[in-house]
């Protein structure tokens, strides 16, 4: 009966993959009734295609300079019209979705768990602990991002990397906050007792029971964030502290077409409307997660 | 009012404190530690030894590190800021004229922001699932997804370049800048107190385009809000009597409805006014507005830390500020959460 020793974690993880699979096939047939959500689901995976395969979608060289042909009004070969060295704004623009994509990951893939972590052992531990854990993220919560963000990056020189670290800086609180709210509510359910009474230790609950269970609500929130995350650095690049010239970063293109924004309006525009898109296509995904996947909205 | 609770407002006070505190320790950071090269950012790489030696001791930066931040709190406290690079004048100096220029923007797009977020967040919630709703949705969503500078630009080309309805960048037209004496520094209230009233007017045109633009970040956030609030106060028991007893929808939203939301109201416009000083940075360089953002944006290109900081302090402590008062209004106002703290 060597089977038995395992089998409450087995149980947890059946359970969770079991929950996991069924939350999947629900949402999917829920997603079918909700075209907003599925149209921004759609939107999303073309930018994350167009991401991967940039340089074989892109019609031009994104830094190819070609000055007899500048500032040319969009047409049928080039649909998004040319910049003032005759660069193909929409090859530009595609490449840049690679950089928009990658600064968002990067910022979610630190905020997401440091958040996590603060926030689920503030909920578990409890005590001073959590009350010092909540009073540092109550104190960051109340900075002004932006600005700090700002503040960072002239600090530590302009560029892609800072930008992913000062915005991370200030992005983890929201996270930590609701990772604590369900780990509060986690740690007194039956299976996380049960475990207990095994012998399981602390930090095996922690990240075993309690941290898995956290991760949905988690994932919506930051996927939630990833618009705002997308027009902090769009403002940054547009301050001229994103990724450096001659790299097609989208706010940093805005910011450059400014200057011709009263004849040559799609040299600004354009990158608008890329960088509009692709906030609201996060936005949209993020409003149907939480439909889907927030248990609160799932028991109702 | 007899149980207001001192020990609550004390907890609250230290707190905010602390976040001050910490605001200071991390621009001093952001401004003296992190930076690789303070010293040759003044004087330059080619200065030689000595000058760089005699700037670094000036700077104080020979000093351990929790002596700079002494004197880096003292002389904050006394109201020194440093010099500004760009203009040569005390940054203290520098910030008190440009802030007028912020706080005027920031006030007239908190006012419309609530103008129409809030009636339009109240709609969605009577009517929903109805197109209002529906066009509230999008609004917000827009609102939520949409680069403001962007929409500045657009904004510009359309209604300044293009229909020539509002007045171009900046904050009235070159010939009658400097006209009226700045009593308060916020132009609309100068001109009216001075009766000019083409500089009224004019100043009118100029703000009217930015604010609105500033206004609808905002305003997506307070009608998403808005409605939230109202659809949960839909389904108590008082308004179901309301309207058993005949009271009309507007009636019921007047008068039982809004003052029951009126704290979490309160608490979210405070939150809101923050973030419109925030987001007024990337607005007044698209407008050439002459505020804090600008000020701050023209100092990070030159690496001018003094100005930079000195902003960022600013703002931060009005958000910090602005925060505190919003948590205030959560506990002190509303007669639900007072009772239960005390």
């Amino acid at each position: 009966m060597s089977n038995v020793e395992t089998l409450p974690g087995r149980g947890g993880f059946g359970r969770l993959f079991g929950r996991m699979t069924t939350t999947v096939r629900l949402s999917l047939s829920k997603l079918s009734r909700e075209p907003l959500g599925m149209l921004g689901f759609i939107v999303l995976a073309l930018l994350i295609v167009i991401a991967i395969f940039a340089p074989w979608i892109a019609p031009y060289s994104p830094t190819a300079q070609n000055l007899p042909n500048a500032l040319q009004a969009p047409s049928w070969t080039h649909w998004a019209g040319t910049d003032e060295f005759g660069r193909d704004i929409l090859s530009r623009l595609i490449h840049g979705t690679r950089i928009t994509i990658q600064t968002v990951l990067a910022v979610t893939l630190i905020v997401g768990p440091v958040g996590l972590i603060v926030g689920v052992v503030a909920g578990f531990v409890g005590g001073r602990t959590d009350a010092i854990l909540m009073r540092a993220t109550d104190i960051v919560l109340s900075f002004p991002s932006l600005i700090l963000a700002l503040a960072f990056a002239a600090a530590m020189g302009a560029g892609l990397q800072t930008a992913i670290i000062a915005i991370s800086l200030t992005g983890w609180p929201p996270i930590a906050r609701l990772a604590r709210a369900e780990a509060l509510v986690v740690r007194n359910t039956d299976y996380v007792a049960a475990a207990r009474l095994y012998g399981a230790s602390p930090l095996r609950v922690l990240f075993l029971y309690i941290a898995p269970m956290c991760i949905p609500s988690v994932v919506v929130r930051l996927t939630l964030n990833m618009a705002g995350i997308i027009l902090t650095a769009a403002a940054l690049g547009f301050l001229g502290l994103g990724a450096q010239p001659p790299a097609p970063e989208w706010g940093a293109m805005i910011s450059n077409g400014r200057k011709f924004m009263l004849d040559y309006w799609w040299v600004a525009v354009m990158p608008g409307l890329a960088i509009l898109i692709t906030s609201l296509a996060f936005n949209l995904v993020g409003d149907a997660l939480r439909d889907l996947l927030d248990p609160r909205h799932v028991r109702s | 009012m007899k149980e207001f609770n001192f020990k609550e407002l004390g907890q609250r006070f230290v707190q905010l404190l602390v976040s001050l505190f910490i605001l200071l320790l991390v621009t001093f950071v952001i401004g003296r530690v992190l930076p690789t090269d303070p010293v040759g950012a003044i004087v330059g790489e080619l200065a030689d030894p000595a000058a760089f030696e005699a700037m670094r001791q000036r700077l104080g930066l020979d000093l351990p590190l929790y002596q700079q931040f002494w004197i880096y709190v003292t002389s904050l406290l006394h109201g020194d800021m440093g010099t500004a690079i760009l203009t040569g004048n005390p940054v203290t100096q520098d910030l008190a004229s440009a802030f007028p220029a912020t706080l005027e923007l920031a006030t007239l797009a908190v006012i419309i922001s609530t103008v129409v977020g809030v009636p339009l967040g109240m709609a969605a919630a009577l009517y929903r699932d109805t197109l209002v709703d529906q066009i509230a949705r999008v609004v917000s969503l827009v609102g939520h997804s949409i680069p403001v500078f962007w929409f500045g630009i657009v904004g510009l080309v359309i209604f300044y370049a293009g229909l020539s309805w509002v007045g171009g960048p900046g904050r009235v037209d070159i010939y009658l800048e400097g006209l009226v004496e700045p009593r308060t520094g916020l132009l609309l209230v100068d001109s009216l107190l001075a009766g000019d009233m083409e500089v009224f007017w004019n100043a009118i045109s100029h703000i009217i385009l930015p604010a609105c633009i500033l206004a609808y970040s905002a305003m997506a956030y307070i009608t998403r809000m808005t409605r939230s609030f109202t659809l949960e106060q839909l389904n108590q028991d008082y308004v179901t009597a309301a309207r058993a007893k005949g009271v009309s929808s507007a009636g019921i939203v007047i008068g039982h409805i809004l003052p029951n939301i009126s704290v979490q109201l309160v608490t979210i416009l405070a939150i809101s006014y923050g973030g419109l000083l925030e987001g007024a940075v990337v607005t007044e360089i698209v407008f050439s507005w002459p505020g804090i953002g600008q000020y701050m944006t023209n100092a990070l290109m030159i690496g001018d830390m003094n100005a930079v900081l000195a902003s960022t302090l600013i703002i931060g402590l009005i958000f910090m500020l602005l925060n505190f008062v919003a948590d205030l209004a959560y506990v002190f106002l509303d007669p639900r959460t007072r009772e239960a703290t005390s």
